[in-house]
């Protein structure tokens, strides 16, 4: 048991928070069962709190998938205890409420501000009775009214944090200007990127206009970057595998790009020039659909491949958890190790991919139509 | 699919887009605005520099090619002025030793001239005193025989004209 607790132990150090509902180790939270023996799977996996079966490490990788309002570091399922700390909590309920989610005892607990009951459930606060009752929709999801909670979560100090780095990075990097024309220390990794996304980006995608896209184009590929490199920390990170800020980021894209749609961009949409009558009507709902198809891509590509590589790297380290004997954990160990590396290159690839298709689209809004007007070849297919 | 909107937190939306936001904007003010402007210029800079620098080559090139075509022509002009030397060198020798030549000839020609005049003018004394030595000679000799000077002298004047010297 020790053994087991150590291996617990560097799990949740070397990768991924261990956030209290994973382990509880509940199944098929969504049936009836579930409803009717919730307490009972409770009590179970309180007792029995180490994650070493396929449906524990289902449900914790489900929960490192999510967002939470503790920002924990590892715990230890099998005494219950939690290392971390809570975030505050902010609701919108009738009035802004505020409090520390040490209120909920990582889900254990109602926590009863005002008069109002609220619980924790797989890390969303839900409104409940003074029991705690859950009730569920036909879906399988919980039908409790849930307040507008606009807490600080993990993936918000995350996000903070990040943002906090790169404006020290490249304020860092724009004094270093002043002293000498040349970077120094860290700014000569800086340098390099901020040229890249400049020169291999903006210029060749969106052409002549590109100065006034530099700032959207650079802060969105650190931002993506830095979050990504964040996942792969021991921390327990998944932001950009968080489909909330990829709509977020993709949001962004699209309204870029149909603000700064020139006359051509539009006329293309609604009346494809150099077609017959027939097809420019025939295009008109496409070209319409694809304005949205676009940002949709980028918003589910990051968030898939980030979702993706993390969900790879944490069944491995699982499967450690599972078969615990002396072959598959240094086996999966390297596997892991092996994923890892590919995923440091997914987390480069990613934050330029949003990048490029990002200034791809924004080059397709503002491309001056003039010198071709019957050369559509730049209508390119969402990748 | 409906896992997602379950999932999809607006709390999380809401913050994400304004710290998104508020970081493109401190950043395109702090960092992305002088950045991209020290990039500008140093690159402004640096091909500045490389046209000057080919410019500074091409003048070079013209410079150094300037150099030789003035090293040559002194080098040119050094050879003509050491053949002219050559030459004004062989002229005076040439001159010196004929002007030596002609004066020789000269001095010897002035020398058989005076010769031939000493000559003569010895041949002409000698023949006067072979003359009077013959007359003294005819006259002691005729004198004994002849009386009359006169005719006698007349006589040898017209034997010695007779008798060629040389």
């Amino acid at each position: 048991m020790r053994k087991k607790n150590i291996f617990n132990f560097f799990l949740g150090g070397l990768f991924i928070l261990v956030s209290m509902n994973n382990m509880n180790g509940q199944e098929n939270e969504h049936n009836d069962e579930a409803e009717e023996h919730g307490q009972e799977a409770h009590a179970t996996a309180e007792e029995d709190g180490a994650v070493n079966t396929k449906e524990g490490i289902k449900e914790f990788v489900d929960h490192h998938l999510k967002d939470s309002h503790y920002f924990s570091f590892f715990a230890d399922g099998e005494a219950g205890e939690h290392f971390g700390f809570p975030l505050p909590v902010i609701l919108w309920d009738n009035g802004l409420k505020v409090f520390s989610a040490s209120e909920f005892h990582y889900g254990e607990e109602l926590a009863e501000i005002d008069g109002t009951h609220y619980k924790l459930y797989h890390t969303k606060i839900y409104k409940t009775d003074a029991e705690g009752t859950i009730t569920y929709d036909e879906r399988g999801f919980p039908a409790n009214e849930k307040p507008l909670d606009f807490s600080i979560t993990k993936n918000v100090i995350a996000m903070l944090t990040a943002s906090l780095l790169l404006f020290l990075f490249f304020w860092g990097l724009a004094r270093n200007y002043k002293k000498s024309k040349i970077p120094t220390g860290f700014g000569r990794i800086l340098e390099p990127l901020v040229i890249y996304v400049r020169d291999d980006i903006a210029k060749p995608n969106i052409g002549p206009k590109y100065k006034k896209y530099m700032s959207l184009l650079l802060t969105v590929f650190f931002f993506i970057l830095l979050l990504n490199l964040f996942g792969l920390t021991p921390l327990g990170i998944n932001v950009t595998g968080n489909i909330a800020v990829t709509f977020g980021l993709a949001l962004i894209t699209f309204l870029i790009v149909q603000f700064s749609g020139n006359k051509h961009y539009w006329k293309h949409i609604f009346w494809m020039p150099g077609v017959p009558v027939p097809m420019k009507i025939v295009l008109m709902p496409i070209e319409i659909l694809g304005m949205f198809t676009k940002p949709f891509a980028l918003m589910i590509r990051l968030f898939a491949n980030m979702t993706a590589g993390h969900v790879v790297v944490m069944s491995l380290l699982g499967l450690i958890f599972i078969f615990q004997n002396w072959i598959a954990g240094p086996t999966f160990f390297l596997f892991t190790i092996f994923i890892s590396v590919i995923e440091l290159l997914v987390a480069f690839l990613q934050a330029y991919i949003f990048t490029l298709l990002s200034a791809l689209y924004i080059g397709m809004a503002v491309e001056d139509h003039a010198d071709h007007p019957d050369d559509h070849s730049d209508d390119l297919p969402v990748v | 699919m409906w896992k997602l909107i379950n999932d999809f937190s607006f709390g999380l939306f809401f913050w994400q887009i304004a710290i998104l936001i508020v970081l493109i904007l401190l950043l395109k003010k702090y960092a992305w605005g002088p950045i991209l402007n020290s990039l500008n210029s140093r690159e402004e800079g640096i091909k500045d520099a490389l046209e000057s620098a080919e410019k500074a080559r091409i003048e070079m090139q013209n410079l150094k090619a300037d150099n030789e075509k003035l090293l040559q022509d002194a080098r040119a002009e050094r050879d003509a002025i050491l053949r002219e030397a050559r030459e004004m060198k062989e002229k005076v020798i040439t001159d010196a030793s004929e002007e030596a030549q002609k004066k020789a000839d000269k001095i010897v020609a002035q020398a058989k001239e005076s010769i031939n005049l000493e000559k003569q003018a010895a041949m002409t004394e000698l023949k006067n005193q072979v003359a009077n030595l013959s007359i003294e000679i005819a006259e002691k000799v005729i004198r004994k025989e002849l009386s009359d000077k006169k005719e006698q002298h007349a006589m040898i004047e017209k034997m010695i004209g007779n008798a060629k010297l040389n």
